[in-house]
This record gives structure tokens, C-alpha cells and sequence, in this order.
């Protein structure tokens, strides 16, 4: 559990960071809060021989409401969604999803943007962005971009993202008043990925529906939302389950998985509507 | 409050002696983070060592090439098998009467295994150095699967003893067989079997799990060449025997070998074996005459360091149609892996296993056990448990259970039938042991009534009612256990480990100021010997516990001992120390005497003096006697105030305890929520309560790892699936229930103070309750047995299998 060499860079700002990124391209690796990346380089599975730790630059930090828009720092840390009162109130299922990813000790130095970015299927942040219908902003030398969250995910590890990029901010539209949510999570224990996860929200311009840890990218599926938005809770959570492809592993046999799926997604659903309004 | 005001309680509550719960005076580094374990030993020119480990569970090793790692500045040496052969290193004996490859000669035999040894100027070019050791392997077919290891054309595991059929413990019949150890009756057990009105019959599955402390395993060797000496400061649970096979295996003399345990964070059972980085350490000390430090990861201890369980139980029990059991049959297959690394006396190589027939007044009953090779990592150790104890324990408790599936009765009814009964001990079990002592109705009694049993049961039954008809997804299971140990090993005349007869040792030197120091051949890993030790201490010869030290740990001025595992420091260290105590008291009597002018038989104990009999005001205190000791010539009294006790245990001591647990089940998820956990435990004289709670809640939460997830599984090529703590499972305050605790109290006749020790009951009580709460919630449906771990997925399959899906 001792990682190979390598050298440590600490940008001030996001055009330095993005000009350490062109500089080494795959040579280097962006740190965020390094839940995933630093147990990688101590198995050696990660070897960077860059690693560029973003924890200085401050344009990668604050959370921010404004008009119909929320717009989250990728170095925003867990706890911070937990504590952010103004954030918990316009959008409750944030911090209910953040209270189920590991422990207060991770949510005080993992990120939402290390969350999403990486591309592992066992995050919860990136399910849930789906359900949002967020956009994510990612920096570059030569400037700024978006990409829709649900366009983001190819592959396990594998996103839209660029080696020389950033992603910098994660923004989505503020749910109506009114809207029920759910998180629902199952897990072996504390501190686990999800075996299967779901996050529903239920509101008067639609219905959204996305889960977790069930297949190389969060599931979503626009058959399952519609259904939802039309009240059809059965072809919602059948929709769903053909979106799913879980693998067998230590948490159980794909079989076992798929049934979760639809407890856990039912769940959720039924918690949804009973807060919305 | 001045002397002469003092009551006779007064003066014994300032003692904390016996019974008192006294706080933890080990706490007071451990909470401010000052500790000192093998990790924080820092030694001027210190070395770093780090293996290169297989990939592969079973290959042949064609070459390895390490001039690479050599090559890489700070690289001081890399060693391979050729290196350690010419010192006769390259295997080492295991406690299990079997050796053991130090580096892998020729071949490996199980994932993890140490290949070749890196020794670098500091921690991180060790690591480098590691990757750039170039291996060649050549696969060879694996076995993980301990029957087909006894297929007549499996594959031959061992090959350094391949056609050599006899073994450490008798006659092997095929050559990946180490043993077969038969207890009992055979004969006389399948004639009643044959006879019986109801005979059960099941498959009790204990899975592989592993010890796996906080603190990993790791050691500093020291060679001085100037005076050729040898310190060896390791995570050791049993330091003096560490210190005399080092001696033996290294050739260096004993006297010139100093073993130290520092602070050790955990051990049960993982540190008491001898590991391939010790004797490494050992050599590259010698060889570069440095320090040299190497301490294992997370991922090395799961993987290659002493495993636990893996035992297959076979068992039938008869019984009469009314509930008497009248016989017990068990087989068992053990998987020890690549070596047989068990840490079992000598002469049980299935350690107490035939204690499996628990609590139970049981006539007749018969064991064997075949102790076969597999390709997995070599262990087999004890623990949290005294050897193999809470595989007996569990395989009795599921076995009661399945009768009582089979018999349609009540399971804490066929238990009360079934107990041995308060005038039944000493009693003599069908398996060859004496239990000391125990009242079991008695336990029993309290603890139904303590849960409200009854209430529980109708309980479940409207539950079950709910669910039937749809209001419920929810099960309600009630597990209920009552197991006894068998710890304190052990008398000399059948206890050894190579050799060593398993006694204890406590040396006791009183300070001219009343103040003593006192030192163990044990050594504590958490248990809180410090405090307990200063408490028997303080009851036998009046000076007060926090005028004690207790000191462990270091062979240079510990006297010698078999060290702590199998609960033995209280049943056996703990009564040299009472031993040591009294040699005191009745040297103290004759100073007494002395300095009261009367004769010897005319003054007595009193709390923490002696007083002339009939006039109590003439009195000298302990703290006086221990100054005239030191400064008074008295006739025929050598000067100083000094003892030693080795004790030799004449019995093994027998704790027990009655437990139960409520647990609900949601079929549809497999989660599992335990609401209610009562443990009573009756460990004879109770030293310290806060302790015993402590240990009991300590053991309980290892008994619900083990029950409920945890385990070391390995697919079918060889791969350890279970190397992180993200599988391997350990429950974080979340995960842990409430425990509420209870007692009774059975002193154990034979020993000085009437202890049993209570370390490890709770994790054998615990995993047989924890076990038949889950399967008493599917009962209705039919269930008699499923393996554990009880995680979510395989509490899902029971669920689904028994059609609860719909």
C-alpha cells in the first residue's frame, strides 16, 4: 500500500491547473478529495507521475442559488451539501443522498466533483445528477464547456471528459416547490458502495427517476420518467428494470440484484410521493 | 479521612481490589494517542523489508530474477529461498507440528505468499523495489475445495512431502490429508444412532474468516554483532516462546536473544503464530548487522497471515421422542490451507473441538476430524476463542436447533431437557473433559425471564400472522444459545505447544515503600491486564491496585510464560499471580509477627494488614511490613519482599453463558435488524465488571462480523475475493446493536480465586445466537440450515428459495 513515484503540483488557479493538465496530458492526474484515486496509486493501479492537487483553487469552491439555478464548486465537499442549509432547503435530496455516501470523516474531504468525475459506477453522485438533469462544466486551457450529466457517462471510468480537463462546477435547475424525493440506498455497511441505489423525484412539471451501482454507468431511462410523470408506477419501475444490467460480486449474485432493484426503486418512489405536494 | 477514622469497607474500597470496576489504566496512553506499538519503534540506520508475493494460489516458480531491484539505489538486499537455504531457513516448523516455506521454494501454494524479501534504506524504495522483482511462474492446477483435495487423482499439494505418510499427528491417507483425530466412542455412538427413536442429521458449514486486529502484524530484529546479541521486538501474543524458537530454528543462543511485545493493537489469535517476515527480519539483521523493520498492510494480513474456522461439521444426533439426547456424532473436514499453521496444543490438532457436546448431559457421542491441505492461505487459528471452541460451540447450538426442528418442539425447552444439571459437575463428558462447574437451569432460567420469553414467542407468532396475510415483510427471528467454553490451557500434563508446557509465570517484587511492581509471562493486546492483574494483586496481599504495576512483554525481566490467547490469562497467569500474592502474605505474616512480638499463628489478614488475633487495634499495615522488610534484620527472615509463582493449572476452567438475540428479517432486501441482544455470562469470581462488559461487548460485535458478513472467500482459481475492508466486513458503531449484559456467578473450584476467564465466551455464544435468530425467522417455512456469513444477499436467497418471493 505504497504508491510509486510521483510529483505533486499545487495550482491557485484553474487556468494553472488546466496548463499542468495540457503540459503532462495523461501523464497527469487531477486530486480532488482522493478517496478514489489515492487507494488506486497505493494498489499501484494508478501510477501518475502528476498529480495535480486542486484543493487551492478557489474557483472550484462555493455553492450558489441563484433565480432558477444551483451551481456547485467541484471541491465542494460532502459535508458542505450536508451543512449548506440554503441548499438542503431548495433541494432536500442532495443532502439526503450525501447523509448515505460513507462517513462523516470521507464527507469531510471527498468532493462532489471527484463524485462525478471519475466515472465509477458505484458513486451516488452521478445517479443522482441524473435524476436532476444536471449540467457539468469543465475547464480547459483554451476555456469552458458544458456536457449534459446524461450524455457524460460512457463506461465504467470512462466520461466525456477530456484528459486535459477540468470539470469545475456541476449546475442544475432548482426543483419546484412542492416536488417529492427519495434517495433509497441499500448497503453492506457504512462506508460501502451501493448494492443498488435509486433517486426519485416526483414534481408538478414531471417525474425523474435514476439509480445507482446497477449496470457500467448510472441508469437512466427516459421510458421509466415518462411512466413516472404519468403516474404509472409499474411501467416506471419496469422501464427501469430493463435499463439495469447489475454485475455479480461480493454484495450478491446479479439475481439478487435485480430484485433489489425494484424493491429499493419502489421504495423510493412510494417515499417520494409521500412528500410531494 | 485519616487511618484511625477508616472502616474495615473503607479500607478495602481503597484497595480496588477484586470486584471493583476499576477504570482501565492502559487508557490513559491509549486515549491520548501514546501508545507504543511495533510501528512506532524507530532504531538509528534502520532497514525496511517488504515481500514480493504470488499472484497465483498454486504455480511452480521457474525463475526469479532480481537484478533490478538490486540495481535500484537504496536497495540493500533481496532475498529468495536459495539465499535462506544454506542457513537452514527457507522452511520454519509451525506450532502445528508442520513447516512452513519462508520463501517460496520451487513453488506456491496460495495467493499471497512470500516469494522473495526486498530489504531497502527506507519504506518506499522497498515498495518500489518489490515491482521490479521479475518472477516466472508456471500455473499448476488449483484446490480450494477441501473434499475434492481428497480426490484419488488430485493434484499433489505438498510436494516436500509428497508419499510420506505418516504425519505430526498419525497416519495421513492421501497426500493432501495432515490428520484424522478421533475422540469418543465410534461404536458404541452409531449403535445408539441405529437404535434411536429421532435422529437429525445436517451439515453445519463454519466459514473461513480471519482474526484480523486492528493492528497488523509486523516486527523490528535487532542483531548486535558487537555482543551478539539478538532484540526482536514483534506484535507476539506469546513472546517467551517466540524467544525459544528463534533460539532453536536461529541457533543463537536463548540468553542472547531479548523478544519485547510492545503495546499491541489486537490480537486474537492472528499474533500467536510465527510468520515468514519475522524470520526475514531476523536474517537481513544478521546479514547487513542493522536494524530492520517490517511490518504488514491490511492486505497482507487478510492474505497471508493466520486465517480462522473453515471447518465442515458433519453431525447426528439421537434423541428420544420426548427430547432426551441420547447420542452425538460429528464429522469434521478441516481446510487448514497450504500448512497446517494451526496454534493448537500439541496434542489436540483439532484444538478442543470435542468439546462439542456444549451444555448438554450428552451419554454417548463420537468426534473425528480430517485436517486436509488446500490451496489457501495456512492459519487455522484460534480466534477470540480458546482452540476451536466456537466451532464446537456452534455446531452444537445449530445442532439442538435442527432437532428441535425435527422433534417439533420448543428450542429452549429441548435445551432445558438436555442440560447438565448443578449436581451433576465435576462432570465427566463423553469426549474426555471434566467441566469444572456450572449451574445451567440456573443461567438459563434468568435469562428467559430476563427477555420475557414467552412474550417474545407470541410475539413472533403475530408477526408471523401479519405476514401471511400481507400486513408484514418483516420476519421476527429469536436466537437463543447457551454454550460453554473450555479455556485456561493448560495443564502441563496434556497442554504443550512444542514442547512448552502450558503454565504461567508471575514474579512480585514489594518496594521498601509499600508501592510493587509485578511481571506476567502474558502479555495484553487490549485486554486491560494492567488493570485486572493490579486488582487480584491488590485483594491477596493489601496494597492498593493503583500501587501496582503490572509488566508484560519483555523476556529479558518477564519471568517465562505461554503468553495471552484461549482466554488463559486469568484462568492460568491470573492464579500465579494469586500464587505470588500468598507467598507474599505469608512472608508479610512472619514480619508481622516479628515486629508485633507475637507468634506468626497469632496475627491474620485483614484487608490490607495483619492484626493480632482478639486485638485488632495491634496491627501492622502492609506498607509497614513492606519497610521493615527492607530495613530491619529479623531472624531467621531473609531481607526484601519478593515471589515468584509458576502455576500449573490442575483443569481447564469452563465458563458459559445463555444468550439470545431478536432479530427482524425484510425478506425482499436480506437486511437484517438486531433489536434486542441479552448476554449473561458466568465467568466464576468477576475481577473487574466494567471490563467483563467491555470484553463482552468487544466479543459480541466480532461474534456479529462473523454471524452476519464477514469472511475470507476465495473464487474457484485461488483469488482471495475478500482482501479489503470494503468485503472483508467490520461492523463500525452503525452496524453494532445494543448489547444489554448479565451474570451470574459459578467460581471455578480449582483455581486460587474461583476466575474462569471471559474474553472470548461472548464471541462463542455469540455467533451460534446471532446464526439462529436468522434461521429461527424462516422456521416456519421450512428452513433448517444455511451457511453463514447471514449478509444481505444470502438472507435474500433463503428468502427466495423458500418461495417468499412470490
Amino acid at each position: 500500500m505504497i504508491p510509486g513515484v510521483f510529483e505533486y503540483h499545487r495550482p491557485s488557479t484553474l487556468t494553472e491547473a488546466a496548463g499542468l493538465l495540457t503540459r503532462f496530458g495523461d501523464e497527469a492526474r487531477v486530486l480532488a478529495g482522493g478517496h478514489s484515486l489515492i487507494p488506486m496509486m497505493k494498489l499501484r493501479m494508478a501510477n501518475p507521475e502528476h498529480l495535480v492537487d486542486l484543493q487551492d483553487v478557489g474557483e472550484l469552491k462555493g455553492i450558489s442559488i441563484s433565480g432558477g439555478e444551483i451551481s456547485i464548486g467541484a471541491m465542494v465537499t460532502q459535508h458542505e451539501l450536508i451543512d449548506d442549509k440554503a441548499l438542503a432547503t431548495a433541494v432536500p435530496i442532495i443532502r439526503e443522498a450525501a447523509l448515505q455516501i460513507a462517513d462523516p470523516q470521507v464527507r469531510y474531504v471527498g468532493t462532489i466533483g471527484g463524485n462525478v468525475a471519475n466515472g465509477d459506477p458505484g458513486n451516488d453522485m452521478p445517479g443522482l445528477m441524473q435524476c436532476l438533469n444536471a449540467t457539468y462544466e469543465v475547464a480547459g486551457e483554451k476555456g469552458t464547456r458544458r456536457i449534459a450529466a446524461r450524455e457524460f457517462y460512457e463506461g465504467a471510468y470512462f466520461t466525456a471528459l477530456a484528459d486535459d480537463e477540468i470539470l469545475s462546477r456541476v449546475i442544475f435547475p432548482k426543483p419546484d416547490a412542492g416536488t417529492g424525493y427519495a434517495y433509497e440506498k441499500q448497503k453492506r455497511k457504512i462506508g460501502d458502495y451501493a448494492t443498488a441505489a435509486a433517486a426519485v423525484m416526483i414534481g408538478k412539471a414531471g417525474a425523474s427517476i435514476a439509480m445507482t451501482n446497477l449496470g457500467d454507468t448510472p441508469v437512466w431511462s427516459t421510458e421509466a420518467n415518462d411512466a413516472l410523470t404519468n403516474g404509472d408506477v409499474e411501467g416506471a419501475v419496469n422501464a427501469a428494470m430493463a435499463a439495469i444490467n447489475p454485475a455479480s460480486d461480493n454484495r450478491g449474485p446479479a439475481e439478487f440484484k435485480k430484485h433489489l432493484a425494484g424493491v429499493v426503486l419502489r421504495r423510493a418512489i412510494e417515499r417520494a410521493q409521500s412528500r410531494a405536494s | 479521612m485519616t487511618e484511625a477514622t477508616q472502616t474495615r469497607e473503607d479500607r478495602a474500597t481503597a484497595l480496588k481490589g477484586l470486584g471493583t470496576a476499576r477504570k482501565r489504566v492502559e487508557d490513559v496512553r491509549f486515549t491520548q494517542g501514546k501508545g507504543n506499538y511495533v510501528d512506532d519503534i524507530k532504531l538509528d540506520g534502520m532497514l525496511f523489508g517488504d515481500f514480493v508475493r504470488s499472484p497465483y494460489a498454486h504455480a511452480k516458480v521457474v525463475s526469479i530474477n532480481a537484478d533490478a531491484a538490486r540495481a535500484l539505489p537504496g536497495v540493500v538486499a533481496v532475498l529468495t529461498a536459495a539465499d535462506l537455504e544454506p542457513l537452514g531457513l527457507h522452511w520454519m516448523p509451525t506450532l502445528a507440528g508442520d513447516k512452513q516455506m519462508v520463501l517460496a521454494d520451487g513453488k506456491v501454494l496460495f495467493q499471497g505468499q512470500e516469494v522473495a524479501f526486498v530489504i531497502a534504506e527506507d519504506r518506499y524504495i522497498a515498495a518500489d523495489a518489490v515491482e521490479l522483482v521479475e518472477v516466472e511462474y508456471e500455473e499448476l492446477p488449483v484446490i480450494v475445495d477441501p473434499f475434492k483435495a481428497l480426490d484419488a487423482d488430485a493434484p499433489v499439494l505438498r510436494e516436500d512431502i509428497r508419499d510420506q505418510m505418516e504425519g505430526a499427528h498419525g497416519p495421513r491417507r492421501h497426500n493432501n490429508h495432515i490428520f484424522t483425530w478421533e475422540q469418543g466412542d465410534k461404536a458404541a455412538t452409531e449403535a445408539v444412532l441405529a437404535g434411536a427413536d429421532v435422529v437429525a442429521e445436517e451439515m453445519i458449514y463454519y466459514h473461513r474468516t480471519h482474526p484480523c486486529p486492528l493492528e497488523t502484524c509486523g516486527c523490528v530484529a535487532s542483531m548486535d554483532k558487537v555482543n551478539d546479541k539478538l532484540t526482536l521486538y514483534g506484535t507476539f501474543q506469546a513472546p517467551h516462546a517466540v524467544r525459544t524458537v528463534a533460539s532453536l530454528i536461529s541457533g543463537i543462543a536463548e540468553h542472547n536473544i531479548r523478544v519485547i511485545s510492545p503495546d499491541i493493537g489486537g490480537g486474537f489469535g492472528n499474533k500467536v503464530g510465527v510468520y515468514p517476515g519475522y524470520i526475514c527480519s531476523v536474517v537481513a539483521s544478521i546479514v547487513t548487522g542493522k536494524p530492520v523493520k517490517w511490518v504488514e498492510d491490511r492486505i497482507e494480513n487478510l492474505t497471508s497471515t493466520a486465517f480462522a474456522r473453515d471447518y465442515w461439521m458433519k453431525g447426528k444426533i439421537a434423541a428420544t421422542k420426548d427430547g432426551k439426547i441420547t447420542g452425538l456424532w460429528c464429522h469434521t473436514t478441516a481446510d487448514h490451507g497450504a500448512f497446517d499453521a494451526c496454534a493448537d496444543p500439541t496434542k489436540f490438532p483439532a484444538g478442543f473441538m470435542n468439546i462439542c457436546t456444549g451444555s448438554y448431559d450428552i451419554p454417548t457421542a463420537y468426534l473425528s476430524v480430517d485436517g486436509v491441505y488446500t490451496n489457501k492461505a495456512p492459519g487455522g487459528v484460534a480466534y477470540r476463542c480458546s482452540f476451536r471452541v466456537t466451532e464446537a460451540a456452534y455446531f452444537i447450538e445449530r445442532m439442538i436447533e435442527v432437532l428441535a426442528i425435527k422433534l417439533g418442539m420448543d428450542a429452549a425447552e429441548l435445551r432445558r431437557i438436555n442440560f447438565i444439571r448443578a449436581d451433576q459437575f465435576p462432570y465427566q463428558s463423553a469426549l474426555g473433559w471434566e467441566y469444572d462447574s456450572g449451574n445451567y437451569h440456573a443461567a438459563w432460567e434468568k435469562a428467559m425471564k430476563a427477555v420475557d420469553y414467552e412474550g417474545l414467542r407470541a410475539e413472533q407468532a403475530k408477526r408471523l400472522e401479519d405476514f401471511k396475510a400481507g400486513k408484514t415483510r418483516k420476519l421476527m427471528g429469536i436466537g437463543l444459545t447457551h454454550f460453554t467454553e473450555i479455556v485456561g490451557a493448560g495443564p502441563v500434563k496434556n497442554c504443550d505447544i512444542l514442547g512448552l508446557g502450558m503454565f504461567d509465570s508471575c514474579e512480585i517484587r514489594i518496594h521498601p515503600t509499600g508501592s510493587a511492581i509485578a511481571r506476567l509471562g502474558t502479555i495484553s493486546q487490549g485486554q486491560g491486564h494492567a488493570t485486572t492483574f493490579a486488582q487480584i494483586l491488590a485483594s491477596e496481599i493489601g496494597i492498593p491496585a493503583d500501587d501496582i504495576t503490572v509488566e508484560e512483554g519483555d523476556t529479558d525481566t518477564a519471568p517465562y510464560g505461554l503468553g495471552t490467547y484461549g482466554s488463559r490469562s486469568t484462568p492460568v497467569a491470573g492464579a500465579a499471580t494469586a500464587m505470588a500474592g500468598r507467598k507474599i502474605r505469608a512472608k508479610a505474616q512472619m514480619i508481622a509477627a516479628y515486629l508485633l512480638e507475637v507468634h506468626d499463628d497469632d496475627v491474620e489478614f485483614d484487608v490490607d494488614r495483619f492484626v493480632v488475633k482478639g486485638a485488632p487495634e495491634r496491627f501492622k499495615t502492609m506498607k509497614e511490613i513492606a519497610f521493615a522488610s527492607y530495613n530491619q534484620a529479623i531472624p531467621g527472615v531473609e531481607p526484601g519482599l519478593e515471589a515468584v509463582s509458576y502455576y500449573d493449572p490442575p483443569n481447564m476452567t469452563y465458563p458459559f453463558g445463555a444468550y439470545v438475540c431478536v432479530v427482524d428479517v425484510d425478506v425482499d432486501t436480506g437486511v437484517t435488524d438486531i433489536r434486542q441482544f441479552y448476554a449473561l455470562d458466568d465467568c466464576g469470581t468477576r475481577i473487574n465488571p466494567m471490563i467483563i462488559e467491555g470484553q463482552v461487548h468487544g466479543g459480541l460485535t466480532e461474534a456479529l462480523a462473523i454471524a452476519m458478513g464477514q469472511e475470507m472467500a476465495y473464487d474457484e482459481i485461488g483469488n482471495v475475493k475478500t482482501a479489503t475492508l470494503m468485503d472483508f466486513f467490520w461492523p463500525s458503531a452503525w452496524e453494532t446493536p445494543n448489547y444489554r449484559t448479565d451474570w451470574t456467578t459459578t467460581p471455578s473450584p480449582h483455581h486460587p480465586i474461583g476466575a474462569k476467564g471471559v474474553g472470548e465466551s461472548p464471541n462463542v455464544g455469540g455467533v451460534p445466537c446471532f446464526s439462529n435468530a436468522v434461521h429461527d425467522a424462516f422456521r416456519p417455512f421450512g428452513l433448517t440450515q444455511t451457511n453463514m456469513p447471514h449478509d444481505h444477499w444470502r438472507v435474500w436467497k433463503v428468502a427466495h428459495d423458500l418461495g417468499l418471493h412470490g
